[in-house]
């Protein structure tokens, strides 16, 4: 974790690895942590730690890895999942409620709802998907305090 | 209704948080996929699931529940109870089958979460 504090907020980072499903679900542990040290309202906490741990498991889950990175600002809270591949090959389509690719060793896991994505828009207040079969996925959040 | 009331109702044993047992909840959700209780799952609700990875006690931590009810009789590895014990998350494990466990809950009076205005 990388965390400074300056003009921009304070700055939150985590290393999101692939397949790692013991640590999966820790980057958005710790952002839980730093909002409740911070006094932030416990509701937009929730809504937070929600839409982050969706991120972060669909990065350990679907992708070959990646990062979080939150910014926690006077008026709202940015979030950035970024992820080095493979891409998402129709954004509408993974966006519908239900929708998902996943394995069903994943499904044993516990995912693969195809809720994820759905989740992230309905608890954040701006919600942000850009992907391309082949490139990198990036979502970006923004809840308001 | 008390977490002591839901053990003895099930007949569970537990495997962490017992210090909590006069802890209340509101109402249960019983559900294997995680996204599932993410998208409906307020707090003071008690989640019943057959899975017993790492990944149920952090969806409860992000949600703020305060308990969990394994059933099947599954029992979950080491981490995932000391993970439990460090978010202070109450963990029960019973031999009923989702379904009973529910049943018997719903039965004594604990109901279901509303989703869109339908008890769920
Ligand atoms: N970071 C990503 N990289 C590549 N594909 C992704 C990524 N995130 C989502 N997807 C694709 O979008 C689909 C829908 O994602 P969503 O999070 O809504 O559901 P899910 O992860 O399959 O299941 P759930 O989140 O309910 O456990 C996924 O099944 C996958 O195909
Ligand atoms: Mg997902």
């Amino acid at each position: 974790m990388d965390s400074n504090k300056n003009n921009i907020g304070i700055k939150l980072e985590y290393e999101v690895k692939k397949d790692d499903f013991t640590r999966a679900g820790e980057a958005s542990s710790n952002i839980k942590k730093v909002l409740r040290q911070l006094g932030i309202d416990s509701d937009v906490i929730r809504r937070t730690a929600i839409a982050t741990y969706e991120a972060e498991i669909n990065i350990v889950i679907h992708s070959e890895g990646g990062t979080i990175t939150v910014y926690i600002k006077p008026d709202r809270i940015e979030m950035i999942a970024e992820d080095s591949g493979p891409g998402i090959e129709d954004v509408r389509l993974a966006m519908q409620e239900g929708f998902s690719t996943a394995s069903n060793k994943i499904r044993e896991l516990g995912f693969g709802a195809g809720m994820g994505l759905p989740n992230m828009k309905k608890y954040t207040d701006e919600f942000y998907i850009d992907s391309q079969k082949g490139g990198s996925t990036t979502v970006k959040m923004t809840i308001y305090i | 209704m008390l977490i002591k009331d839901i053990k003895e109702l099930l007949d569970a044993e537990f495997l962490a948080g017992y210090e909590y047992a006069e802890r209340e909840v509101n109402a249960a959700f019983g559900c294997d996929l995680m996204s599932d209780v993410l998208a409906f799952v307020d707090d003071k609700v008690v989640l019943l699931t057959g899975l017993t990875n790492p990944q149920v006690i952090r969806t409860a931590e992000m949600l703020d529940l305060n308990a969990i009810v394994f059933v099947r009789g599954k029992i979950p590895p080491k981490e995932v109870i000391d993970l439990a014990n460090e978010m202070k998350i109450v963990l029960l494990a019973t031999n009923h089958t989702l379904y009973t466990a529910c049943g018997i809950l719903f039965s004594n009076g604990l109901k279901g979460i509303t989703i869109g205005g339908v008890e769920g």
